[in-house]
Formats: C-alpha cells, structure tokens, sequence
C-alpha cells in the first residue's frame, strides 16, 4: 500500500481507539529487537552501495510475514518532512530514522502496532506498540515475527554474545520494553525524583515523553530496561513488568493521599484545565500536554466520563506539530502553531461533558 | 573461526593476495578477481603495490600493530571515537578491549536468550553441503567411485532439507 499520510490517518490504529480503563497508567507497552545481517557492516559503517542492498533485502523479508504482508514499506527517501514529523509523532519510526535519508526504511503493519525500522542504528530494529499494561503480549507477538524474520533472514548471532549489534549495550537479546506510564499524582507531590532514582537501582531507566533528555511534559513518563545481555527475554520482560506495577501502586496510593488531604485543590486542577481547554486561543504543546493530562487524571477519579480516555490520548498526539501541520493542510507560520492548536482543543471540549466532582473524592481508583 | 579475507576495495572474498616489502616495511593488500583486474595487478609491469596502497588510503597504522577489523577496516580509534562497531566480526576482533566493558555494562556476559534456531540450522546445512561438495570432488578425482556415490545422495538429502518450505 503506497503511503498516502491520510491513508495512515484513517486506518484504525491501536494508539488511537483502545484506550479503555486498562490503560488508565499504562498508555502504551512497547518492545523493540535489534537485530543485524550476518556478513554485512552496520548501517553506520556500511557504503551507499551495502546500505541500499540491506534495505532491499530486509524490506522483502518484512512485506512477505503475516504480520507486516498489507502494511505499508517506505523508503525513508521518499518522504517529505510532514510526513516523517507525523511518523515520529505516532512512534512508528525515530527521529534517527527520519534524518538518514540515503538507504533506510520502514515496514509499517496495516493496525500501526509493528512497525520495522531498516537500517537505523542497527540493520532492523523491529518494534511493537500495544495500548495498555501488555508487555507479555507485546513480546509474545514480536517473538512470533522475529521468528518469521529469521526464517528469511540470516541473524548475526554469536552462541556466547547473543544478537550481535552496532552498540555493544544492546547485545544479547537486543532487546528493549518499555512502558508509557501517566504519573500525576507522583508529579504534583513531588515524588518522581525519588521514583527515578528507585527504577534506576533496579536497572531500568526513566525519560520524558518523547525520548531522552527531554522534559516531563504531562507528566507522562517512559520507564524501560537498560541491560540486554545475561538475562532471557521472559526474565527481562517479568522484571520490568514487576517493576512496571510497583509504579502503579506509587501512583495509586499517591493519587489517594491527594485526595485525602485536599481534594479541593486537586479539583481546582482538574476544573482549570477544562476551563483553559474550552476557552483558551493560544496554547503550546507544553501547556496543552499538562492540561490534557489533568483531564486524563479527572477521567481515572471519575470526573469526567470513562469515554473521555480514548478523546485525550488521541489529542496527545494531535496537537503535535506535525499532526496540526497536516490538519491545516500545510498553511503555516510557526508563529501561529500554538493559536491552531487552542482553536483544535476548544473545538473538541466544546462537545465533551462538564466535570461532575461529586463523589470523586470516595477513592475511586 | 577464520572468515575469509575480503577485498580491501569491495567486500567480495579476496582471491589475490599481495605482499610488498617496500622501505623494510611489509604491505599487503587483498583483492578479489574484479579489482585485481581494475587495479592493474595483474599486469605486472606497470604495479606498484605503494601506489595501490597509498590511492585505497589503508591506514598505515594496521601493519603497526594497531588493532582492526579483518572484515571491515574499523580500528579501536574508530570504535572509540564513534561508539559502533563496524560489523558482525567486529566482536570478534576487539574481544580483549570487550570483555571488560561488558562486564560493567550488562547483568552478565554470556547470552541467555532466544536463539535463532532456524537460521543456525541453515547455516550449518549450508556449510555440511560445501564440505560435501568438496568431498565428492576429491573422491572423483581420485577414482574412488563408491565413495563418490554415496557423497551425492548425501548432498541430495541435505538439499532436499534446506530447499525453501512455504511461509506460514
Ligand atoms: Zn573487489
Ligand atoms: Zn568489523
């Protein structure tokens, strides 16, 4: 199927229409392979020539699984800036990616949860995202198409190293699951610093929404395994996800302690933000991004209707910049980014229920 | 193991090896058929090995002792200023300069995971064949008749056992 971005957009896809009480923490599971061609250089030390040989073998493989087979297969090349701004921004390649225009690609599956980068750091990084709390899931299926890709493909394996890759810290399984985690309450009380550092002693990394270094905004956090070597996959997968649920209990009993000791504060929150959602006419992702999330956090204490959930995880990513720069059909100043993302929000608040705090403060968790 | 050499100019296998001695110091370069013809090696008149050298821009470093990938020419320096590696075999190289780092970077350093059974098998099918081959080569040569026979069945049971299955 020839990428069209509107083909993309109105395909159903699993980040968008799942959201359902299960993600209420947990908004997106993620796991990622790497892996790489016997006898062929990384992609980062490889010639035109080698890089655009790999990229057509791997493609071939990928579109020939039963996973990827009525996907889409895109050479990076071929796209413009819209377009890759827009894959990044719905996590089916990487910013990496989307820069090395000469002899890279991507698979992408007709849901949008597998998605195979060709020749970005390593010569295939296969990737799956499933809404919610599913890590065991999400390696179960990526075990399945990794399974289907060696049967193509042959892997750079070493019996005692592992998976062999350009990086020597993701060797072994090659391995990497993480989670998109949504912790207010660990926010507003202060707690997160401490939670990091907790994560990080058991060998787990914590970053801001979109990718290293970046900032907390709305308070969305992405909590991921560091190590890949001397560990199964089963074992990595059961650590993180022990790992993964203490947080949720951090965050539960935080959001508890909240709303004992002052609830009216809390709610002046929540209440607020839907305030500036309806109304504002200038916001910037970094504003929008921290309202959004307290009406998320109003939808987990029940003050907004359970429909809501699905409405803000798929405004998370619509007003990203990429995604308002399509909806305005490329008519833009970046000056005026932020006034067509206020118009978008109050568009959507105006049609979605007022908040009822009646009751909310009884613990509903 | 021993991967065969490459060729320093494409990455075919290398068939023409080359040693100079040019100022007490050794050089060697490895081509394959095609370069060697380009390069004008086999003519011999017209060759200088320096020359050839000095236009692929080898890092003068490699004969000094300087560690470096068989395979695909990075050096420590290049693992050190980039943080890749080069290749597949790259591990193999510079396993000295490895084995410490992982120890600090990774919860142990032999691979626990997943293994890759059905590429593994394929490759040691292929490489069983290219024994064969070779075996059934030599019995024939040297008249040996029934040996011979029996090499063919056998390369037409393997064969019959890597030939492509339909995908799932
Ligand atoms: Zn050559
Ligand atoms: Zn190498």
């Amino acid at each position: 199927m020839p990428l069209t971005i509107a083909s993309l957009l109105s395909s159903c896809s699993e980040l968008n229409d799942n959201a359902s009480s299960k993600t209420a923490i947990v908004l997106t599971t993620r796991v990622r392979l790497a892996r790489n061609l016997a006898g062929q250089p990384f992609p980062g030390w490889a010639r035109p020539g080698q890089r655009e040989k790999v990229l057509e073998l791997c493609r071939e493989a990928a579109v020939s699984t039963s996973a990827l087979k009525r996907g889409w297969s895109l050479a990076i090349g071929d796209l413009g800036e819209l377009e890759k701004q827009i894959l990044v921004e719905r996590h089916l390649i990487s910013r990496e990616l989307g820069g090395t225009p000469q002899g890279s690609g991507v698979v992408i599956s007709k849901d949008q949860t597998f998605s195979v980068m060709v020749n970005e750091e390593d010569h295939l990084r296969i990737q799956i995202l499933r809404s919610g709390f599913q890590l065991k899931k999400a390696w179960a299926a990526i075990d399945e198409l990794d399974s289907a890709l060696e049967e193509r493909l042959d892997f750079a394996f070493n019996p005692t190293l592992g998976y062999l890759t350009a990086c020597p810290t993701n060797l072994g399984t090659g391995l990497r699951g993480s989670a998109m985690m949504h912790l207010p309450a660990l926010v507003i009380a202060g707690q997160m610093e401490k939670v990091v550092r907790a994560v990080n002693q058991l060998g787990m990394v914590v970053r801001g929404l979109f990718g290293e270094g970046s900032d907390a905004s709305g308070s969305i956090f992405q909590i991921s395994n560091q190590t890949t070597l001397g560990e199964s996959e089963q074992d990595i997968i059961k650590r993180l996800a022990s790992v993964l649920q203490s947080i949720i209990e951090h965050e539960l009993n935080a959001r508890e302690k909240l709303l004992e000791a002052d609830s009216g504060k809390l709610f002046d929150k929540i209440g607020r933000a839907y305030g500036i959602l309806q109304n504002s006419h200038l916001l910037s992702s970094g504003e929008a991004m921290n309202l959004l999330s307290l009406i998320r956090l109003g939808v987990d204490l029940g003050v907004f209707a359970e429909g809501y959930r699905s409405v803000i995880d798929r405004l998370l990513i619509e007003a990203q910049p990429g995604h308002l720069q399509y909806a305005r059909k490329g008519e833009f100043e970046p000056g005026q980014r932020d006034l067509f993302r206020a118009e978008l929000l109050r568009g959507e608040f105006a049609n979605l229920g007022r908040p009822v705090f009646t009751g909310a403060a009884q613990g509903k968790n | 193991m021993t991967n065969p050499l490459k060729c320093n100019f494409c990455s075919k296998p290398a068939t023409v090896h080359l040693t100079q001695i040019i100022n007490n110091t050794v050089h060697k370069v490895d081509l394959c058929e095609e370069c060697a013809q380009k390069k004008g090696v086999t003519d011999p008149s017209g060759f200088s090995l320096a020359d050839l050298l000095l236009k692929a821009s080898l890092n003068p470093e490699a004969e000094a002792g300087v560690v470096r990938c068989e395979q695909c020419g990075l050096t420590q320096a290049d693992f050190k200023k980039l943080g890749r590696f080069g290749c597949p075999a790259c591990y193999e190289a510079f396993k000295d300069m490895l084995e410490p780092m992982l120890a600090g970077m990774h919860k142990g350093s032999i691979h626990q995971g997943k293994i890759p059974r059905v590429a593994l098998s394929r490759k040691s099918l292929s490489d069983r064949l290219t024994k064969l081959e070779v075996d059934l080569t030599e019995a024939i040569k040297s008249e040996r008749y029934e040996e011979a026979a029996r090499f063919r069945d056998e390369i037409n049971q393997v064969k019959q056992s890597v030939s492509p299955k339909p995908s799932p």
